[in-house]
């Protein structure tokens, strides 16, 4: 349980793990996705892991020297006719939108898939201040009609099954009852978000890329959706965190390609829109987005997840976030990489989070710029428990193990008493207050232990 | 060669035919094998829930049980790996320095340090081999399946020279089996089935036995083969290099 009575991820993944068939089919479809990247990234033979390389040094060069590329962009973008904006955390990104809207005195608008704005919670601020916010990602929009939030980063309804989506759109897009293809669906998707295209002024867009040199920004989608959002409204407001830059246009190809191969397994994505100037008579804004980004910069160990793209491949290759879904991870961003980013954010509030994982370093592995995240979770374990963000009862168990476990004698009795008790009254442990009880049954506890064995056995012989 | 034998403070108490297999083992193929009582633990249950803070006193019985061994030789990835990133000592660092250079995971001794060709060893079963995380990926005994390079694994190598033994395919060869020390107990829901799931897979393919280099993973899956009162068993790599 967190400290505000939100339940943490243990008792979030407990919750999922209710309906095991349906935890079945969430892992199943992930794991699907972590092999069509594996294919993808086999196509590309003795180019990939060199690839993986180069996008890690370009991100390590740019965070090393974040403050002259921003700079750069702000005078390149501002030179193109954009409008720039700073904001120094979530509350100032919301603010700037909003102030943006009410110039145009606009209450409805249309926005394309932005885990930034998911962050920032910009839909629940703009819904209190009374504006109409249309997700125009499919996927986004079905959590959205759901009143829900994505679980994935890329894949935001992923935990849903096309049965489920036929009745959401039954409900409130009028599609007939009981259809469930996906090809009907998502033309009734696309008939409904025409509509809302063609009638919203004001369109937001996330950014994938911004490049310095050239003050430009590329927008990656396979719908289409944001270029469909920016070209029919009169503003686009394009919202990015300060990490998302690249020094120059030439470094653009190493990301696209790595991209949607670690994201989905294709090529690359359908659209790989670039956005450079305002249209005639249209005003392009963008925001740049700090909240949190500068003190994780200055967290040495922590650093280098700012080189995140959002591929969400380490969610897909995931074990624990295949068996535990999205939610579990009660954060805008899920999955291993959100379990290191988001105690950077709030420690107290995500304190569960780089416990949510085995450690197994799959993740690092999948990885296409090369963040040591299972090393992150290991190290935000060690300041998590510095902080003083971990249980009482926590710090006296594990005392009592280090205690035992670093005098021999100790140890010994201890091994040989636990063991004994077992034996005569397995109760002790085999019981349902011991978790590990509840699945799976204890060791059989032997007679001796092999310190035992190799005294009778070895030692005196040695001796002799 | 001399080697000392480090035995994980699990596998101490609750498996000590793994010990023996792997002292038997290393005599067969010549070894001088010295196996310091003292011994306790590695400090990874208490690193791992975030308490590294809490392991000098392990680390410094640890440099002082193992201080001038030329080869370490442990039955588990797992402590090997813990050892090598974070074994430190305020009293003695150069022998804890040493230490971390000197001390090997079995497989790798074998196939590495002493070149093992063949074994006199015979398993007429199906085994199934669980590639342990931390075996895998930290210490690289077998390769990954992320990366787009090519495949090896030296367990398989050493399991292969095993007369009668047949290993089967898996349909994903080194998914985590869920242990994950203390998550096995905080993170119950999701480490009994990935447990599940694991043993699953090594079932479905009419695994005998399933085999890995960690015991720790065999131990929470034999917990679920029992639970599920499975005929599969579990065996530890050691015991079948040593069998026959």
């Amino acid at each position: 349980m967190n400290h505000n009575g939100t339940k943490d991820h243990a008792e979030l993944a407990e919750k999922f793990n209710r309906d095991e068939e349906r935890v079945n089919w969430h892992d199943r479809t992930l794991w699907w996705i972590r092999q069509k990247r594996d294919k993808a990234a086999w196509s590309l033979g003795d180019e990939w892991e060199p690839l993986r390389e180069e996008a890690s040094r370009i991100k390590s060069h740019t965070l090393s020297n974040l403050s002259e590329y921003l700079q750069e962009f702000e005078k390149n973008a501002q030179a193109n006719g954009m409008t720039v904006h700073w904001a120094a955390d979530a509350k100032e990104h919301n603010q700037i939108v909003h102030s943006i809207l009410s110039k145009q005195n606009i209450q409805q608008i249309v926005k394309s898939k932005s885990m930034l704005t998911e962050e920032c919670h910009l839909n629940d601020y703009l819904k209190e201040e009374g504006i109409d916010v249309i997700d125009t990602d499919l996927g986004e929009r079905i959590v959205q009609l759901a009143e829900e939030t994505p679980s994935h980063i890329v894949l935001p309804c992923i935990h849903w099954k096309k049965e489920e989506i036929g009745e959401l759109f039954h409900r409130h897009l009028g599609s007939p009852e009981g259809v469930i293809d996906p090809s009907f669906l998502t033309n009734t998707a696309r008939v409904h978000l025409r509509e809302k295209f063609l009638t919203r002024r004001i369109a937001i867009t996330g950014v994938n890329f911004a490049i310095a040199e050239t003050g430009e920004f590329v927008v990656c989608t396979n719908e289409g959706n944001a270029d469909m959002g920016a070209h029919l409204a009169d503003v686009h407001i394009a919202c990015m965190g300060i990490e998302k830059l690249i020094p120059k246009r030439k470094n653009l190809g190493v990301f696209l390609r790595l991209l949607a191969r670690s994201a989905t397994g294709q090529p690359i994505t359908t659209y790989s829109s670039h956005f450079k100037k305002p249209r005639k008579g249209q005003q392009l804004h963008i925001v740049l987005v700090d909240n949190g980004r500068s003190t994780q910069l200055g967290r040495e160990d922590f650093r280098n997840s700012l080189k995140c793209i959002r591929c969400g491949a380490c969610f897909n290759t995931c074990p624990v976030y295949r068996r535990s879904g999205g939610h579990s991870y009660h954060n805008a961003i899920a999955g291993p990489i959100g379990s290191i980013l988001a105690p950077n954010l709030d420690m107290r509030q995500y304190k569960d989070l780089p416990f949510a994982s085995t450690l197994c370093g799959s993740c690092s592995n999948v990885c296409p710029v090369k963040i040591n995240i299972h090393e992150q979770l290991y190290q935000w374990r060690q300041v998590l428990t510095e902080e003083g963000y971990q249980p009482k009862s926590k710090y006296m168990a594990m005392k009592a193990m280090a205690t035992t476990l670093s005098k021999p004698t100790f140890f010994n009795i201890a091994g040989k008493a636990g063991r004994w008790a077992m034996k005569l009254v397995p109760g002790v442990v085999s019981n349902q207050y011991n978790p590990w009880y509840k699945e799976r049954e204890m060791p059989e506890p032997p007679n001796e232990s092999f310190t035992e064995w190799y005294q009778k056995n070895r030692k005196k012989k040695n001796e002799q | 060669m001399k080697v000392g034998l480090f035995i994980p403070c699990y596998v101490n108490q609750f498996y000590p035919q793994v010990g023996i297999a792997t002292l038997e083992l290393l005599e067969k193929l010549g070894c001088e094998v010295n196996y310091p009582v003292g011994q306790t633990c590695c400090g990874q249950p208490m690193a791992n829930s975030g308490y590294e803070s809490l392991t000098k006193d392990c680390n410094e019985l640890f440099t002082k049980n193992f201080a001038g061994y030329t080869h370490i030789v442990c039955p588990s990835g797992s402590c090997v790996l813990h050892i090598k990133d974070h074994l430190h000592s305020q009293k003695n660092e150069p022998a804890a320095a040493s230490i971390r250079h000197t001390i090997y995971e079995l497989t790798e001794f074998l196939t590495d340090v002493l070149k093992v060709e063949k074994l006199n060893a015979k398993f007429p079963y199906k085994v199934g081999m669980h590639q342990s995380c931390h075996g895998e990926r930290g210490l690289h005994l077998s390769q990954m399946t992320e990366l787009v390079a090519a495949p090896f694994s030296k367990p398989e190598k050493l399991l292969r020279m095993v007369e009668g033994i047949e290993l089967i395919a898996l349909d994903r060869k080194d998914e985590c089996c869920g242990f994950g020390g203390t998550f096995s107990v905080f993170e119950e829901a999701v480490s009994a089935k990935m447990g599940k799931d694991r043993v699953q897979d090594h079932v479905e393919h009419g695994a005998q036995y399933i085999t890995a280099a960690d015991m720790s993973c065999l131990m929470h899956m034999e917990g679920i083969l029992k639970r599920q009162k499975s005929k599969v068993q579990v065996k530890h790599i050691a015991e079948i290099l040593n069998a026959g």
